[in-house]
């Protein structure tokens, strides 16, 4: 995993701070709807043929390439399973999350 | 250069002068040849935009606001169904602070399908956050159009310059087609203070928390209200280069009128024709035309009609369930003020129902016959 961007809450004092547009407001660093989750994405990269399709695939930008192979941020990953259907040697599987 | 144009060109020809640089469009009844005519500019290079055809107007606007946030000088158009099928990207082009100007032809909401005029599509946009021109000239069109990328683009707000179906959409007149250099000198390239850009990548309209949100409204507001100042400056700008000054309403024999009509779009300037018959017979008849709707032009409505003796707001739209929208607009702007103008609301020519000169005398007795008002609509010209 790359190092983590430092995670601090932007607050603006003054609507004369805040930008003309919603933008950039960093909302997402510390809201991580990963905790949405019901089940998750495992990979078992013995099975893994490195094609990226997962990658592309997913739609919350929640799998990254390390070292050639796919590793699920757990962190924005809501567990949609687009990655599991797409993967074509089904070496994701689907697991359920115990809380 | 004068030119005989009809509405929908005068359009793509104000687009052009103002140098568009994104045009994303989708064609519909009556708006189509605005989008003819510039796909050709564009095709003839006499207009170096790039046309993105789209898929549907939801589409049109999505494209314009992106083109927008990248930085480009953005057009398109559309009319009725197409409009309010942009109903949600409207909000989001405002909200999104991307100063996209949009033609749009008013054409009656179906069912009944209709493709003649009235306003109910682009006043049911009241609330969207785009300033709103209606015009009653092909040449006001154009003018309006130059203006508009100037206005939108100083406060970051979109506009919409809106012209009636078929009255002025189909309707061929002398058009004074501005210079391309006087243009680019009133005119400079679009350069907003924040773009999307690869060397300086942002998110542009994520998830905005209550901590936020409030304050981006607020901000929206109040650069709303510098809107009839600047159209006021800009106007004045215009009128210094090419001889022809648009504000924010067209007065017309109002100084020593007893009756005073308001007005929008060719239904205004119907008006004005139907105000030189009714003095000829000895009434003292005047006009105001409305030609920016938001911001309302709350000073110069006020100014102009708490002088009059009677007033007869005339719509071409209606809030079902309450009354024509422009006799809501000019009733909340005078009242609770020091005056007693009694206002009187008139719906007629729905649905492209001709509004004529004789309309507006039947009007003019209608009103001089009661002291006060005795219901919040009269209906013009309904068959019973």
């Amino acid at each position: 995993m790359k190092p983590k961007k430092k995670v601090e809450k932007i607050v603006f004092q003054s609507e004369k701070d805040v930008p003309l547009m919603p933008m950039s407001l960093g909302s997402m660093l510390y809201n991580k709807t990963g905790s949405w989750r019901n089940i998750r994405p495992e990979i078992d990269l013995a099975g893994c043929i490195q094609c990226g399709i997962c990658w592309k695939f997913c739609p919350d930008i929640s799998i990254e390439i390390e070292n050639e192979f796919p590793v699920v941020n757990y962190d924005y990953c809501k567990g949609c399973g687009i990655c599991a259907e797409e993967c074509p040697t089904k070496c994701i599987a689907m697991v359920e999350e115990r809380k | 250069m004068k030119k005989v144009i009809m509405g929908n060109h005068a359009l793509s020809w104000g687009a052009q002068l103002g140098r568009a640089q994104v045009i994303a469009a989708y064609p519909i009844t009556p708006q189509t040849q605005v989008v003819e005519l510039l796909s050709e500019m564009c095709a003839n290079k006499t207009l170096d935009a790039k046309f993105i055809k789209v898929e549907s107007e939801h589409s049109a606007m999505a494209a314009c606001i992106a083109a927008s946030i990248a930085g480009a000088r953005t057009f398109t158009a559309t009319s009725s169904q197409g409009l309010t099928l942009m109903h949600e990207l409207l909000h989001w082009a405002s909200g999104g602070r991307n100063p996209v100007v949009m033609g749009n032809i008013n054409r009656a909401m179906a069912p009944g399908w209709s493709i003649w005029t009235d306003q109910n599509d682009s006043l049911s946009q009241r609330d969207t956050g785009w300033i709103q021109f209606y015009c009653s000239s092909n040449q006001e069109v154009v003018d309006t159009v130059i203006q508009a990328f100037r206005v939108s683009e100083a406060v970051m707000i979109p506009s919409m310059v809106i012209l009636d179906a078929f009255a002025l959409s189909h309707t061929y007149e002398v058009v004074d087609i501005p210079d391309q250099e006087k243009v680019d000198a009133f005119l400079p390239p679009f350069n907003p203070p924040i773009r999307l850009t690869p060397t300086a990548p942002h998110a542009f309209g994520g998830l905005t928390s209550p901590e936020h949100y409030f304050e981006l409204r607020y901000k929206l507001q109040k650069d709303m209200e510098k809107v009839p100042d600047l159209v006021e400056q800009t106007g004045r700008e215009y009128e210094k280069m090419f001889g022809r000054y648009l504000g924010q309403v067209e007065d017309y024999r109002c100084e020593d009128a007893e009756l005073i009509f308001v007005t929008s779009g060719t239904a205004g300037y119907t008006a004005r024709v139907g105000v030189d018959q009714l003095r000829q017979e000895g009434v003292k008849a005047g006009n105001l035309r409305i030609k920016m709707f938001r911001p309302f032009p709350f000073a110069k409505v006020r100014e102009i009609l708490t002088k009059a003796g009677k007033v007869a707001v005339v719509d071409r739209n209606i809030s079902y369930g309450h009354h024509g929208v422009f006799y809501q607009e000019v009733k909340s702007a005078l009242y609770g003020r020091d005056h007693n103008v009694p206002l009187f609301g008139y719906i007629t020519g729905l649905g492209g129902r001709d509004i004529t000169p004789e309309i507006y005398k039947e009007i003019a007795q209608l009103t001089l016959a009661k002291d006060k008002p005795e219901e919040d609509i009269t209906w013009i010209g309904v068959k019973r």
